[in-house]
C-alpha cells in the first residue's frame, strides 16, 4: 500500500490500514520534512503559543512500532499506472498494489504582479514559523482575504498585539458557506478585538520592497503593512492524478467509495471531489479537517476491499477569540432557515430544503455553546429528517428527542 | 483522600445527559446514563483540553464538542481517532437523591 500526502487524511490512512489488520507493507510519503501533524492549530495556538509546537498525529515511535515507512521531504512526480508504481523527487520507484492520492491542497495564489518575500500563504507548520516571527507587538499585518484562514490568523496577529487589517474583495467576509447573520457577528467581533475590516474593495496594486508592503485599494485607500498573509482560498494538489490520466473535476474525481476509475488508486480529503449521496449525488470537494480524517480512514478501508460509500454530513469549525463557529451540512442547500436562540447569546440556524427536510446548521456562540446542538443536527441531516420548523426554533424542545421521532 | 465528594443533586442531570464539576482545582463530568446509572470521568477531553461536558451523550459515548473524539464514560475507553488516551474514572453513588463522586 502506497499513500502520496502525509497530512492527517494519509496519515490517518496509513494508521487505519494497520488497525484494520493489514500486515503487507504501507509507505507513506510526504513532501515535508515533518512526522503527520494536524493543520488546523497552524492559524491559532502555533502562532500564541509560547512554543510553537507541532501537533504530530503519529510519533516516530508509533509508525516504527506499526511498521509504517514515512518517507519524507520526497514528492511524488509520476505515477506508472501499468507497471503499478510510483516515482518520486528522489528518482527512486514505489511499487503499489492499492495506491492512495492524499496530497491535499495548496493556497491560491494571487495573481498579481509586486508580491515579494513579505507577501506569504499559510499552509504548513514552516510557512506558520514564518509568520509568527512577524506578529509581534505594534508589527502591521495585513491579511488580504476574509475567510477562515485570514480571520483565525488575525484574531492570533491581535493577540500578540499586532495592528491588523483584513481585506476582503466581497461584499462582506466569509461569502462562502456561512450564512451572512453569523458572518457579520464574527465581523463585528473582529471589529471590538481592533482589527480594521474592509470589505467590498479589491486591490489594485501591490508593491513589496522588502521593508514593508503597500497595498492599494479600488477606492485609492492605501494599506501599509510589515507583513501581507494571503488567505484566498486553496486550489486541490491534481498534477499527478492528471498526468497519469485520471480524470479531474474540481479535485481528483472520485466515486462515493473514493475510488478513481482506476481501481488500485484511490483518493481522499482536500484533493478529492466526490459525490453526496445526502444532496442528491451533488459532487463536492471539502477542505475540512474532520473529512480528511474520515475520508482518510474510509480510503484505508476501501483500499482494503470494503466498498463502502462516504456517508459523512460535512462539518467543520473556527475558534475566533471566545467564539466558535460550527456547520453541519451544506447551507446553500436550504431555502429557509429557522433560528434557534440557546444561552449566552449563542444560536443555531436550521436550513431547511423546499421539502422541509433539514440540510445544514450553522452555529455560533462562546466556547463550545452551539457544539452539542451541531452533533445533534448533523445527525438529523444524515436521517434526512424533516424535523417541524417550531421544534427547531425552541429551545424548550430537546433536539434529541427530534432524534427518536 | 477518599472521601466521597457530593457533586450535584441527581435530578439536575437528565436522563443521557452530563453535567460538568469542578472541585479542588479540578473539572470532572459526571454522566446519568440512559438506565439511569451515574458515572463520572476526568473533565477534560484527552485529545485537546476541551470541557466534556460540552459535549453530546449516546448511550455509553461521549462525544468531545470539538473534534468527536469519543470516549465510553462507564470504563473511560478511547474509542477512535483522534482520541488514543484513556479517561480516567471515578466511583459515583447517591445516596439520598445527591451524587457523590469519590476523588483520589
Amino acid at each position: 500500500m502506497v499513500i502520496i500526502g502525509a497530512g492527517e487524511c494519509g496519515g490517518r490512512a496509513a494508521l487505519t490500514l494497520r488497525d484494520l489488520g493489514f500486515e503487507g507493507p504501507v509507505a507513506l510519503v510526504g513532501d515535508e520534512p515533518h512526522l503527520p501533524y494536524e493543520r488546523p492549530p497552524l492559524s491559532k495556538e502555533a502562532m500564541t503559543s509560547e512554543a510553537p509546537l507541532i501537533k504530530a498525529i503519529a510519533s516516530d515511535e508509533l509508525l516504527a512500532e506499526r511498521s509504517i515507512r514515512h518517507i519524507h521531504s520526497v514528492r511524488a512526480v509520476a505515477i506508472d499506472r501499468i507497471a503499478h508504481s510510483v516515482r518520486l523527487s528522489d528518482g527512486s520507484w514505489l511499487a503499489y498494489d492499492k495506491l492512495l492520492l492524499a496530497t491535499g491542497s495548496v493556497p491560491r495564489k494571487l495573481p498579481m504582479p509586486g508580491l515579494g518575500g513579505r507577501c506569504v500563504y499559510l499552509r504548513t507548520f514552516n510557512d506558520a514559523l514564518a509568520i509568527r516571527a512577524h506578529l509581534s507587538a505594534g508589527n502591521r499585518v495585513a491579511i488580504i482575504g476574509g475567510g477562515f484562514i485570514g480571520l483565525e490568523l488575525a484574531a492570533s496577529a491581535r493577540k500578540l498585539g499586532a495592528t491588523v487589517t483584513v481585506l476582503e474583495a466581497q461584499p462582506r467576509i466569509l461569502m462562502r458557506g456561512v450564512p451572512g447573520e453569523i458572518a457579520q457577528i464574527i465581523h463585528r467581533a473582529h471589529e471590538a478585538e481592533g482589527v480594521k475590516v474592509l470589505t467590498g474593495q479589491g486591490i489594485t496594486a501591490i508593491a513589496d520592497d522588502g521593508a514593508e508592503v503597500r497595498i492599494t485599494l479600488a477606492d485609492g485607500q492605501e494599506i501599509v503593512a510589515d507583513l501581507a498573509v494571503i488567505g484566498i482560498g486553496a486550489v486541490p494538489v491534481t498534477a499527478l492524478a492528471a498526468e497519469a490520466g485520471l480524470a479531474v473535476d474540481n479535485g481528483i474525481a472520485v466515486d462515493a467509495t473514493l475510488r478513481t476509475e482506476d481501481p488500485d488508486i484511490f483518493a481522499a480529503g482536500d484533493c478529492c471531489s466526490f459525490p453526496l449521496a445526502i444532496y442528491g449525488g451533488r459532487r463536492v470537494r471539502l477542505e475540512a479537517w474532520r473529512n480528511a480524517q474520515q475520508q482518510g480512514a474510509l480510503a484505508a478501508n476501501n483500499m482494503l476491499g470494503a466498498n463502502e460509500a462516504h456517508a459523512a454530513v460535512p462539518w467543520f469549525w473556527s475558534d475566533q477569540y471566545g467564539l466558535t463557529l460550527q456547520i453541519a451540512g451544506l447551507s446553500d442547500e436550504g431555502r429557509s432557515t429557522v433560528r434557534r436562540d440557546l444561552d449566552d447569546g449563542a444560536f443555531i440556524l436550521f436550513h431547511l430544503a423546499g421539502d422541509g427536510r433539514l440540510v445544514a446548521a450553522s452555529g455560533i456562540g462562546p466556547g463550545n455553546a452551539v457544539a452539542r446542538d451541531i452533533r445533534l443536527a448533523e445527525m438529523l441531516i444524515a436521517k434526512r429528517a424533516a424535523p417541524a420548523p417550531e421544534a427547531l426554533g425552541s429551545q424548550a424542545v430537546k433536539l434529541k428527542s427530534l432524534l427518536a421521532a | 483522600m477518599n472521601d466521597w465528594v457530593e457533586a450535584c443533586a441527581a435530578a439536575d442531570i437528565d436522563e443521557e445527559d452530563v453535567m460538568r464539576f469542578d472541585h479542588a482545582g479540578r473539572t470532572y463530568a459526571i454522566y446519568r446514563s440512559p438506565d439511569d446509572e451515574y458515572f463520572a470521568t476526568d473533565g477534560l477531553c484527552s485529545h485537546e483540553k476541551v470541557h466534556l461536558a460540552d459535549g453530546l451523550v449516546m448511550d455509553d459515548i461521549i462525544e468531545c464538542p470539538k473534534h468527536n473524539g469519543r470516549f465510553n464514560y462507564k470504563t473511560g475507553d478511547a474509542r477512535g481517532a483522534p482520541v488514543c488516551v484513556n479517561l480516567k474514572t471515578y466511583p459515583v453513588k447517591v445516596d439520598a437523591g445527591k451524587v457523590l463522586i469519590q476523588l483520589g
